[in-house]
């Protein structure tokens, strides 16, 4: 009996893994065990290197040391401001106002939109010249506030971040939205029945409530944003100098600018390997923020 | 003590506000569509030159245009077959695993879990190539069952994910009566599980389909036959080397917004309670 | 619930059906006709054009020849590499990229020798390119990527790159409308006319990197002249030489001058290219496609071609020229032969001349030239006295060129001095170099 249950337990994650297993596993491996090779991608011949890769990628490459830091700030940015946004714009949206589901519809836009309408959008209101928002600084009668915001080495980096958070907030609200609507009115009704106002039931009810859901759109947010590049190449191209330069658009320059496909699968995979520890960080911590 | 007034005043106060924020953001949201829809009103030559919202022409034709050129018919109802399965099969295959890394217990259960979590961690740079050799000494290269297995599996740990966190939360107690009841492991799934989770599932399914009808590269590569292409890579011949047909291209990218946001819209609904429910909360 | 759910199954079943439908009507490889020849391009504008040539072809010989188009170029990009990793490439295809990976295809045996076609005939198919469109299709005698010599590839069109002046902007700064600045002296003395005036000076997508590494190489040739720049790529001559550092000051000096454009370091291409037509620059650093982009988006534009104004007179000014869009025959293809026959055919001159016509490219047939635009012709006339990195038998590492280009953007916005750009890209030189010498 005991068999047979733990079979039933296995075919339920059967299909799952024998997918990951063929179509991501398989060629995982390759490019695993391709960082170790010094290759262009085309010849059929490769070069066995061992593990210089490795050590270029950690201990020479400043460079992308530079675009991780630079991920890690657009990030940041991205953590704290998209997603307070997103909680905020989802606990409005959670009451009873009017035109409750057309701003729902609204703010899922951005996410919809193909990059490229996004990038041209955002590069004509913020180009330096012409753009509508040093138009709009102008006649509000802000004109040194008015930058290059694209090229300017010191906004660039920061400007970037805010469109990616604009990109993105919807996904956030999604998920707080679907959050916050899984907690049980009734703990409300309790809570005022109480004597509770609005503030208290915020921070004893829905706070805790939430906050699992929180660490996983914080872990969603870090994955998604640090692995970022569509966006960035349509507006600056990863500059001005190396500025707004990312992991992604590193390893890409690695396997085609550099036709390096070795270096570029060790970047790859140490990029993964942050990746995992900055996520398993983050895991632990929502573990012991469980046991409220 | 405060008045009545006092409360009341605040209240109008907060909401004010809370209005104000809404309808700044949602004005920010909503700009870059009215602009994608306004361009594709324009022609080429003055799609930058009138940068007023409204055009002073409009050109419906670029719709026809776009759709004609772009051979849209074919490749809207591939996108639509390929987005529909793909979104199908990850609904079911990671609801069933997800529910079993949340509620069972088996030899290597954690490892799996955390297989899947790493692989949503690990990018694969230039995994196009591998997919691509892996499909060929299938035979799957250039087929459609290929393309949407390799979909599946794009979209397979973050889903897991996802609906591991809900199951996790769900109470049990429901699930234990029907397991007391006699219901077997997958009707508990079907019956009990699924529709508890359905908020989940839509974001789930809004997230993948959203993917699968924006993905082109690897479609590109796969697929050699213009017949089996999804739209998106219809849409890049509005792309050129050299000269990108901007409102052509607007027209294109405004029909191919329009699908994803009718899904969101239908979605919606599932992730939000009905108005029965939470209309005791003020 | 059970209902919704019931109403889902339904829903599911349906599109099983559907989908099965589907996958049985999409047999997955076509019956191959023998008589066909199959071409993936990346070329969006010219599929029409190119689809008129097959239907001229198949009523002339009953060959067929398909093309089939994957863009952007990009993704054009990874589709070739992967069909070359599993060995399934068509008969006719690109490579994008640099000499490098052309060497690369060659080597894995992707890519038919067609040197013996191009000789018969005393040289007969051979003669009718322009020398330099044929030279970036050929590895000399000898190069330097260990390919045995011969020409690889057919040339179907060619692009220069220069300087292109708006002449109704330029006459309103106080310029001469038909003879544009021609020493970087009067170029610069423009600067303060065009920053009062409220209009952009130079645009160019420096952006896209490559675009500076153009313009600097330009420059360099124009300074130092081809053997010492040749010879700084070998690494006999350092970066940090006095004449590389005043190739880098030029930079320095248009920044200073107010001639280059606000944000041009992340400007893409084809926002240069916007600005340009919409008559909000003067200057604009392009290839000659930019006649087609221009017409189409401002058909009354006014403007010029011109060559970027020279420093010096000691060396001539060198454009890079002459390579455009090439075909290349799959070596393990069976039908390769009829392959070669429709590229000569596609790249004989009436056919050249048609292509040149509908999208007002360069051709690469030098007998087509009669029937393109004033301004094509203008760049046309400079292709003789171009070169192209690809011709040179040598290639600079990749490191070093994001490292000067990248130095090059730091300098216009003011971050580093000519002096600090020249050290980093000669310290990431000798890095290479070590690097190489240790294999």
């Amino acid at each position: 009996m005991r068999i047979k249950s733990t079979l039933e337990n296995y075919l339920f994650v059967l299909p799952a893994v024998t997918i990951f297993l063929i179509f991501y596993l398989i060629p995982f491996i390759w490019v695993f065990q391709l960082g170790m090779y010094e290759w262009d991608g085309i010849l059929p011949t490769k070069t066995f290197v061992g593990l210089s890769n490795f050590k270029e990628v950690l201990t020479q490459d400043n460079i992308w040391w530079l675009s991780m830091w630079n991920a890690g700030y657009i990030t940041l940015i991205a953590i704290i401001f998209q997603n307070a946004m997103a909680f905020m714009l989802a606990m409005a949206c959670d009451r009873e106002i009017k035109m409750k589901n057309f701003f729902r519809l609204v703010f899922f836009i951005p996410p919809v939109l193909s990059e490229v309408v996004v990038g041209l959008v955002w590069q004509w209101i913020l180009d330096g010249n012409y753009g509508l928002l040093n138009a709009w600084l102008l006649k509000m009668g802000l004109p040194h506030l008015v930058k290059n915001w694209l090229s300017d080495p010191q906004t660039a980096l920061t400007t970037v971040a805010v469109v990616h958070c604009w990109k993105g907030f919807g996904w956030g609200f999604l998920i707080f939205l679907a959050g916050l609507q899984t907690i049980p009115r009734e703990l409300y009704e309790a809570a005022r029945v109480d004597g509770a106002n609005a503030w208290a039931s915020f921070k004893n009810i829905t706070l805790p409530l939430m906050i699992p859901v929180a660490i996983l759109v914080a872990i969603l947010t870090v994955l998604g944003t640090m692995q970022a590049f569509v966006l960035i190449i349509a507006m600056t191209g990863g500059g001005p100098a190396y500025h707004t330069q990312v992991p992604v658009l590193r390893i890409l320059a690695s396997m085609r600018g550099s036709s390096r496909f070795g270096y570029a699968c060790a970047q790859g995979i140490v990029f993964g390997v942050v990746l995992i520890i900055i996520s398993f960080v983050q895991y632990r911590f929502s573990k012991r923020s469980r046991q409220y | 003590m405060k008045s009545d007034k006092y409360y009341r005043g605040k209240k109008v106060a907060v909401n004010v506000i809370v209005y104000a924020f809404l309808i700044a953001v949602a004005l920010t949201c909503i700009f870059p569509l009215l602009w994608m829809f306004s361009s594709s009103l324009k022609t080429q030559e003055t799609i930058f030159r009138d940068m007023s919202l409204i055009p002073r022409e409009f050109h419906f034709e670029n719709y026809v245009l776009a759709w004609k050129q772009g051979g849209f018919g074919r490749n809207f109802f591939n996108s639509i077959v390929y987005t529909s399965v793909v979104v199908l099969g990850i609904v079911v295959v990671s609801s069933l695993a997800a529910y079993a890394f949340s509620r069972f217990t088996f030899p290597g259960r954690n490892l799996i879990f955390y297989m899947f979590m790493a692989a949503m961690m690990i990018p694969i740079p230039g995994s196009f190539v591998p997919l691509y050799v892996l499909l060929n000494k299938l035979h799957l290269r250039n087929t459609a069952i290929g393309y949407i297995l390799c979909m599946i599996n794009v979209g397979l740990s973050t889903s897991i994910f996802l609906l591991k966190t809900f199951f996790d939360k769900m109470p049990k107690e429901l699930e234990d009566a029907a397991r007391i009841d006699g219901c077997s492991k997958l009707g508990i799934w079907r019956h009990v599980a699924l529709p508890l989770a359905k908020p989940v599932l839509a974001v789930v399914v809004v997230l993948n389909a959203l993917n699968v009808w924006n993905e082109y590269v690897l479609a590109l590569i796969i697929f050699d036959s213009k017949p089996l292409m999804p739209l998106q890579v219809a849409l890049m011949t509005f792309q050129g080397e050299f000269i990108t047909r901007y409102p052509l291209l607007m027209a294109g990218l405004t029909i191919t917004a329009l699908p994803i946001i009718l899904v969101y819209i239908f979605m919606q609904k599932y992730i939000v309670k009905g108005v029965t429910q939470g209309a005791l909360v003020g | 619930m059970a209902v919704k759910f019931s109403g889902c199954l339904r829903g599911v079943s349906a599109l099983s059906i559907l989908s099965l439908l589907c996958l049985c009507g999409c047999a997955p490889t076509p019956v191959e006709n023998k008589n066909s020849v199959v071409i993936w391009h990346w070329m969006t504008d010219r599929q029409p054009a190119f689809e008129e040539l097959s239907r001229r072809y198949e009523e002339l010989t009953g060959v067929r020849v398909t093309f089939e188009l994957y863009a952007p170029s990009d993704a054009y990009s990874q589709k070739i590499r992967a069909a070359a990793q599993s060995v399934s490439l068509p008969d006719i295809f690109g490579i994008l990229g640099e000499k490098r990976d052309f060497s690369s295809f060659v080597k894995a045996g992707h890519v038919l020798n067609i040197t013996p076609y191009m000789s018969a005939d005393s040289g007969k198919w051979k003669n009718v390119f322009f020398s330099k469109a044929l030279a970036v299709n050929e590895f000399s005698s000898d190069n330097t990527y260990g390919v045995t010599p011969g020409i690889y590839g057919v040339p179907i069109d060619i692009t220069t790159i220069q300087m292109v002046y708006n002449k109704k902007l330029l006459k309103q700064i106080g310029g001469n409308p038909n003879r544009p600045p021609a020493t970087l002296e009067e170029f610069l003395a423009l600067g303060p006319k065009i920053k009062a005036s409220g209009i952009q000076g130079l645009v160019s997508g420096w952006g896209e990197v490559w675009m500076i590494d153009c313009m600097a190489n330009n420059y360099a040739f124009n300074v130092m002249g081809k053997d010492k720049v040749l010879a700084t790529i070998r690494g006999d001559v350092p970066y940090t030489d006095p004449d590389w550092i005043k190739v880098f000051e030029i930079f320095n000096q248009m920044q200073n001058s107010g001639v280059l454009a606000n944000g041009l370091v992340t400007m893409v291409n084809k926002n240069a290219e916007q600005l340009f037509a919409n008559e909000k620059a003067v200057f604009a650093f392009n290839g000659s496609w930019c006649v087609n982009v221009y017409k189409g988006m401002n058909p009354g534009l006014e403007f010029g071609a011109m060559l970027p104004p020279t420093v010096s007179s000691r060396y001539p000014m060198v454009i890079w020229g002459g390579a455009g869009s090439s075909f290349m025959v799959n070596a393990r293809s069976p039908r390769k032969e009829e392959a070669v026959k429709f590229l000569r055919w596609l790249t004989d001159r009436e056919q050249q001349v048609f292509l040149a016509e509908i999208t007002l490219n360069l051709p690469a047939n030098k007998d087509s030239l009669k029937k393109i635009s004033d301004v094509l012709a203008q760049f046309a006339d400079d292709i003789e006295t171009s070169t192209h990195p690809n011709v040179w038998g040598v290639s600079e590492f990749p490191a070093v060129v994001e490292a000067l280009d990248k130095g090059i953007q730091s300098i216009v916005i003011g971050e580093k001095t000519s002096a600090q750009v020249a050290e980093e890209v000669q310290k990431i030189k000798q890095r290479e170099l070590s690097k190489k010498n240790n294999k």
